[in-house]
This record gives C-alpha cells, structure tokens and sequence, in this order.
C-alpha cells in the first residue's frame, strides 16, 4: 500500500515525459479554466489514493489515512519532476520534456512552493480517491459518469460542434462551447449533472420500466431500431470526416470478424492475419485498376467474388502446413507467413507484375447503378452491408455444428478429436472463412483508396485487429463491433492520440488481460469460464452466466 | 503443465496434407539446389566474397545467439514464448546510446575505447534486466496459472507498450550510434583480411555465451534454474525458491539481450525504437532452430541462421536470376521459421520439451 504513490508516481513521471500530458494540455475541458492535461494528471493521484486505501487494511480512518498518503507520495514525485525539470536540461534525453510541460507540472509556481503546492494537493487528492474507495457504490457511480461525461465532451468538442452545426441548433452550441473554443463551465456542469442524474435514477428508472410492462423483448427491438437509424444517419450528420472514421471501423469490424473465427471461436492464434486483407486488397486492385499494373479492367462488384475466394483459397493453403502447430508456436508460424507474403509483395523481385513499394494505382471507384460510390459517405454505407452481411454469417457460423467444433477445438483438440471431430477439415474451415472474411475488408479498402501497397500491410494491422477482438470480447460479434468502434474509433476522432494511439493499444492489452479477460462485451460462455475459479462452487459460475447474459 | 499426452498413432493411410507438405518440401529443395547450382555455375562471387559473407553471417549469428538465450532460458522454465523479448534488446541498446554520446563527445570514448565499451555493455545490461524483471512482474507472473494464450497475448501487449513508450520518450527517428576509431579497418587474421568490428562482435559474444553457460552449469544457482526448468514443483519441494527463479531467468535473458543490443549497435552504428523486432523474431527462430530450452542449441541455432542468412541471398537466389536477392534476406530467414516449426519443431539439438509440446 505504501508502494502505491510510488508507483503512481512513476507514471506521472512516465505520462509527462511521453508528451501525453503536453498534448492533452492543448484541449480544454473547460475553456480559459481546466486542460484535458490537468485532467489526466490530478486522475492519476486521484488513482493513487484510491488504490492506496483499497490495498489498506483496517478501520475507515487508516483507510482514508493510507489514501492520503498514497496522494502525497505521488503530488511528491510530481513536484520533484517539475522541479528537476527547471534545473537540469532534461530535453537533450526526452524530447518532450518541454518549458509548457514544467510550467503546467509547476502550476506557475516558483520551485520550493511548487514542491509545497504539489505535495498538498496531492494530500488532497489522495483524500477525494480514498473516499471514493470507501463511500458506497451507489454515491460513486453517479459521480464518476458525471465526471465522465464532462470531460468527454471536452475530449469530443469537435464531433458534437459536427452535429450542432445547424442553424436551428445554433443557441445550444453557443450556449455549450465558447466561440472558436472549448466548453463552457455551465455547459460542462450541465452535462456532468444530467449524466450523473441519469446514473443516480438508472436502477430506479429499469425498476419502473419493468413495472410498466415494457418487457425485455420490446426494449431489445427498441434499441435494435434506435441502433439502426443512428447507423443510417450518423454520416449524413457528422459528414465526410465521421463518414471516413466509420468506414474505417467498418474494415476492421470485418477483419475482426474473421479474425475472431479463428482465435475467439477456433482458438487458432494467428498473428499472419494482414496477409489476407492484402490478399482481397491486390486481387481487387490488379482486376480492376485501369492503370499500369491492371491485368483485367473488371468492375468492382465482379472482382469482389473473386477476391473472397482467392483470400479463402490463400487461408486454406497456408492452414494447411501449420495444422500440426499449436498455441504460440502457431502465432510465431503465422507471423512468419505474414511478413513473408509482405517482403515479397515490396520486392523487386515481383514489381513487374505487383508494383513493389509503388503498389497497384489507379483503381477507380464502384459505380451501382450508373452511380458512382465516390466519397466515404458512399463507401460507408458499402461498408456497413458488407460488415452486416458477414456479421449474420459469423453468427450463423457461430450457433452451427461447425461452430460447435470450433469452440471444442478451442478447448481441447485432443478431447475434440476423440469426440469425432475431423480436425484438418474444422480448421481448414476456420483459416479459410477468416481468411475470406478478411478479404472482403480488402477489397473494400483498395477502393476506397484507390490504390494499395504493402506498407498498408504491416504486422500492426495484425496486432490491431487482434487487440480489437479481446478488447470487445473474444468469440462475441458485438465485442467485436465495440472493440473495432473504441480502438478504432476512437484515436481517429482524438486527434492528439494519433502519436500514442499504439501505446495505448499495448497497455489495453496487457490491462484487459489482467483485469478483464473476458473483453468489454464477453461471449457469453467465455465469461463463465474466466469467472468459473473465483465463485465457490460448481454450479454457480452457470448462475452468473446467466445472470449476467441478459 | 504436466500433460501427459499419449503419442497418437499415425494414421496410414496418405492423406492430402502429408501430400501437400511433401510437395512443400520438395519445393525448397528443388528452389535451393537450382539456385545454388545456378550461382556456382555464373561464379559471380570471389572466394573472399564468399568468405566475407560468412564472417558476416557469424557476427549476426553472435548477436541473435545471445538474445535466443533469454527467449530459450525463459520457453525452458515457463514454456512460453517472452514476445516482448526484442524490446527488452532495444531498451538497452537504446538507453545506452545516451551514455555513449556524450563519452564520444568528450572524447573519453576513443581514449579508453575498452573501458567505454564496457561501461556501455554494462549500462545496457542493467536497463535491459530491469525492464525484463518489469515485464515479467506485471504482465506474467499475475497471469502464471492462466489459459496458455493469455500471457502470450500480454506479451504482444507489452512489447507494443515498450516500443511506442520509447518512442514516446526518445522520439521516433534513428539516433546514430558513436563510431570507435579502433574497431575502423581490418585485421589480418592468417592472411585474410576480417572487419574489425566483426572480429570483436564475435570474439565478445563468445565470450559471453560462455561465461553464461559456465553459470547455469557449474553454479549452484545455475543448478537450480535447471531444476526448476526440470520440473518445477519438485524443485519447490527440494527448497528451491521458484518465483526467484524464475525472476533471475529472465534478468540473465535481460542482461545477455542488453550486451547483444551494444554489439548490434556496434555493427549497425544506429538504434531505433523499432530495432527490436526483427532481430527478436530471429533470435527466436535460433532458439527454435537449437531446439528451445537448450542452451547450446541457441548459440548453434544463432550462428547457423546468421550464416544463412547472410550467404543465402547470393548462394540460392542469384542463380536463379532474381532481381535485388538482398532484399529477400528475410523471407529466408522466416522461411527457415516456418519450416522448422512445421518439420522439426524440435529442432537441431532434438529438445525433449518441445517434442512434447508440437
């Protein structure tokens, strides 16, 4: 417990002088008053009182005591930083180690009193996270969504200034934001209230409903309708911008998909995966491009046929030769094929025929109907068919026979091939489907950039579409959907994260193994198998899956 | 994990996959002999040539070889890939650069070349320990007990999270490492003329490899990491401190990538926050190739990748008149990946562990 400031302190030491802070501070949560660096820096305390009184034991007072040390300990490391940082030049090392970012950690102060400032508002924050550790759930939440709510809006002035640029809506914008700035601290508190008020009447609020007899059913097609009308509207809301973001979810919604066939159902871990994207992606591109390197000048909607089968018929093969291969030897066998296909598309061994770093140019846009799908808004609501199209196929994958083999793989090849489960054709299947499911992301993305090479190809995409899945959940399609929607999304529409999108992506992997396995929207029987050690008996892991599948 | 699998017998009868792999292997061969015949037969290369390729080759083969021996020390006693391994390379070699910059500024570095490359050595052993330990306390040992692709996956997180913080911290381009005035030029060794920095690449990780091996076999806390690699609860019941153990494993891994990210730093003259990677898979394809859990096998396996990785390019593929052979280096070397995980997963030294596992 006594190490928890410590450790905190080490990562305002570590968020500071990676320029998170710096970056965070260009945006305002409440314009002229608070930064979105601020924020950050005073969470992390504030996380540090709160760890530091959960890990303490004993009464409320030691509790709050520990809290508040906690606190001081990382105010502490924070002053030292701020204070080393004016004494020595420590920009020679870390590139962000700028003038603005020791003038916000010194909060303009001069270095004793900033020490001073520093330790006693961590002392203070310390005692508002340890009192958060304490004070019961239901006084907390509310809090916390409030909270919440209000820096987001900070975070995502520019989307919601996209959707209030109508006139008619011109009174709340002026209302919420300050002119060409942030948010307004009225607006920001109204927000905070609302949303705190709306956690605070939620249990109070589902009681009533149920009461009413809006049943269950009613209020999942509900939202299903809701879903469906945002999704229709949201480009033509927040233009060609949220339009491209949303495409781009798309995509790696469809990778995902696939991806999840393999890892999340089959339990076939395949670090290789990019390898198909690319496949669907030249397929459509050497088809269709009526530049140098196109070998056909099909349409877009024929060559897609044949780009899923290829994609599928590429998964098939290089399944075949890792078939005996299991757990991470898999992985790295993958990986292996991935980055192979990769070098040998960049070579100049094959540019007569792909191009080598200069890619396939020149492949134009689908036209339907004598209409041409030019801009994202377009490609968009491509993008949202083809994903639903294999979202209902994955799911009918899923509830099949074949799905069935899949997860008994996943579980135990051994035990599933004694069962009678033909293990070279089940997994032939998964590489295949995946593969196929990837390709059809491919296609998609060569046309919307009209051009692709293999630096689009990286082992990162890999990796991407892998955090995504157990993020939102291994094996579940929603999670999928989620996971493609927050790391995806998300860092595209915060800009300022664009630089650190992947250290986050590396911290969220690591963090959601240790602290929810089961991803953001688990699949159900994941759920009960990660949680099935913690309850006592044998029969209440079911119970909770239960409980908790509603 | 104590699984006891039975040796399932080989079904008889010739299915499609046996066919398909035969007719991969008979692939390779039939693209490697054309090749090298092709290559003898256009005699393009000198025998220096030849030769300096295979210098080259060993001094690479040094390198990857003492980074396979984290990844090959750490798959004996907890029998999972360290993924972020080739981070814990670069983190050592990359800290180090700061202390080498201003030792070459001063001039230090060229007064006391054998003392500064020591420092060096030494600075990047210890970070690469330590974020080696780090990576060790938060993203496996909470994760020990859990299903075997968890930690794999924390290990993709953790080698992601180390390679943008660096990049985070020291910004995202090459930073040119200081050159040593004595290892410039050559040495004559008996009458064939070897690049100086390869010579000490060579004769350092030699050095190395050996005192490392003198340790996990003659000391007694070397005969406890064999124990625990053994069987691990056994060795707690003989007294043998196994979360300890497993720490110093991965510290040594650490200290022994720290020292080959100096050298790699010496023959390459850069660092980058991403100079990890490739080198991390190809270590591992050398603890793969030694057969993984076995030491010596990690230095044979390093230097054979080394060498044919560096004479592969000119010996198979020149003759086969393909454009630019030096760009393919790597697909030789993840072919060589593939196919050892595919046909000999075992590899050359024939471990038991992994004959089990494959």
């Amino acid at each position: 417990m006594w190490r928890a400031g410590l450790v905190f302190g080490a990562l305002i030491w570590f968020v500071s002088l990676a320029g998170l802070v710096e970056a965070l501070h260009a945006r305002w949560v409440v314009d002229g008053v608070v930064s979105a660096g601020q924020v950050l820096l005073w969470g992390v305390v504030v996380a540090s009182g709160w760890v530091g009184a959960r890990r303490a034991p004993g009464a409320l007072v030691s509790r709050l005591g520990w809290g508040l040390f906690s606190g001081a300990t990382a105010g502490f490391c924070l002053g030292l930083l701020a204070w080393l940082g004016g004494q020595v030049d420590l920009r020679s090392v870390f590139i962000n180690a700028s003038p603005v970012l020791f003038q916000l950690l010194s909060a303009g102060l001069q270095p004793p009193q900033a020490w001073l400032a520093a330790v006693l508002a961590g002392s203070v924050l310390g005692l508002v996270g340890a009192a958060g550790a304490v004070a019961p759930k239901g006084l907390v939440r509310p809090l916390l969504a409030g909270l919440g709510a209000g820096v987001s809006l900070g975070m995502f002035q520019e989307l919601v200034l996209l959707v209030l640029q109508p006139e008619g809506l011109a009174a709340v914008r002026e209302w919420l934001f300050v002119a060409s700035g942030g948010p307004t601290a009225h607006g920001v508190g109204a927000v905070a209230l609302a949303s705190a008020a709306a956690a605070a009447l939620r249990p109070a609020l589902s009681a009533g409903g149920r009461t009413v007899g809006l049943s269950f059913r009613a209020g999942r097609v509900l939202w299903i309708v809701v879903g469906i009308a945002l999704l229709a509207l949201l480009p033509v809301a927040g233009g060609p911008f949220v339009a491209q973001v949303l495409v781009l979810v798309g995509l790696y919604t469809l990778m995902g998909l696939g991806l999840n066939l393999e890892v999340g159902l089959a339990g076939l871990l395949d670090l290789g995966f990019v390898a198909f994207f690319a496949i669907g992606a030249y397929t459509v591109g050497l088809l269709t491009s009526v530049g140098q390197h196109g070998i056909a000048h099909w349409s877009f909607w024929a060559a897609v046929p044949v780009a899923v089968l290829v994609s599928l018929v590429a998964g098939v093969i290089l399944g075949i030769p890792v078939l005996g291969i299991r757990g991470d030897y898999l992985a790295i066998a993958t990986l292996g094929f991935g980055e192979i296909v990769r070098l040998l598309v960049l070579s100049d061994a094959l540019r007569p025929w792909l191009g080598g770093s200069q890619g396939v140019l020149s492949i134009p846009k689908p036209v339907l109907g004598g209409w041409e799908l030019s801009g994202p808004q377009h490609l968009y609501y491509l993008t949202v068919v083809a994903s639903a199209v294999v979202a209902y196929v994955a799911w009918r994958l899923q509830e099949s026979r074949l799905g069935r083999a899949w997860m008994a793989i996943r579980e135990d090849e051994d035990v599933a091939e004694a069962l009678g489960i033909n293990l070279v054709s089940v997994k032939l299947l998964a590489y295949g489907l995946g593969a196929a499911f990837a390709g059809v992301g491919g296609a998609i993305f060569a046309v919307m950039v009209g051009s692709v090479f293999p630096h689009s190809f990286q082992l990162l995409i890999s990796i991407q579409v892998l955090a995504l899945i157990i993020v939102g959940g291994m094996g579940s399609i929603p999670g999928v959907v989620v996971g493609s929607a927050v790391l995806i999304g998300l860092p595209e529409l915060l800009r300022e994260f664009g630089e650190f999108r992947f250290l986050v992506y590396g911290a969220a992997l690591v963090a959601m193994m240790l602290l929810r396995p089961e991803g953001l929207l688990p699949a159900a029987a994941q759920r009960r198998e990660l949680h099935a050690e913690e309850s006592g008996s044998a029969l209440q892991p079911w119970a909770v899956g239960a409980g908790g599948g509603a | 994990m104590a699984t006891a699998t039975l040796q399932r017998p080989r079904a008889p009868r010739w299915s499609f996959v046996d066919a398909f792999l035969w007719a991969f292997r008979l692939v390779v061969v039939v693209v490697v002999a054309w090749g090298t015949v092709g290559t003898l037969r256009l005699g393009r290369y000198t025998g220096e040539q030849w030769l300096d390729f295979f210098v080259f080759g060993l001094a690479q083969g040094g390198i990857y070889a003492l980074i396979a021996l984290g990844y090959t020390m750490v798959y004996g006693i907890l029998r999972m890939i360290n993924f972020a391994h080739g981070e814990v390379f670069m983190s050592g070699a990359y800290t180090a650069y700061f202390v080498a910059a201003p030792l070459a500024t001063s001039g230090f570095l060229n007064r006391h070349p054998l003392l500064s490359l020591s420092l060096l050595v030494a600075v990047a052993a210890v970070v690469s320990l330590s974020v080696a330990v780090l990576v060790e306390r938060v993203a496996y040992r909470p994760l020990r007990r859990a299903p075997r692709l968890v930690p794999l996956i924390t290990a993709i997180g953790a080698s992601f999270f180390l390679q943008y913080a660096f990049r985070g911290l020291f910004g995202s381009g090459f930073k040119a490492y200081p050159e040593f005035e004595l290892f410039k030029g050559q040495w004559e060794v008996f009458g064939v003329g070897i690049l100086r920095t390869q010579a000490v690449v060579l004769a350092s990780a030699a050095v190395l490899m050996f005192a490392l091996y003198q340790f996990v076999m003659r000391t007694k806390v070397g005969k406890a990491m064999r124990a625990v690699s053994e069987d691990k609860d056994a060795a707690a019941l003989m007294g043998i401190d196994v979360d300890r153990i497993i720490v110093l494993t991965f510290a040594i891994g650490g200290a022994a990538a720290g020292a080959a990210g100096i050298l790699y730093a010496l023959v390459f003259k850069q660092v980058h926050f991403f100079m990890g990677f490739v080198p991390g898979i190809k270590a591992f394809t050398s603890a793969v190739l030694g057969g993984i859990g076995n030491i010596p096998g990690a230095m044979l396996g390093g230097l054979f990748l080394g060498v044919v990785e560096s004479v592969g390019p000119a010996l198979f593929l020149d003759g086969l008149g393909i454009v630019a052979p030096y760009q393919l280096k790597d697909v030789i070397a993840f072919t060589m990946l593939v196919m050892v995980l595919i046909f000999r997963p075992q590899g050359i030294l024939g471990e038991r562990l992994a004959a089990k596992r494959a």
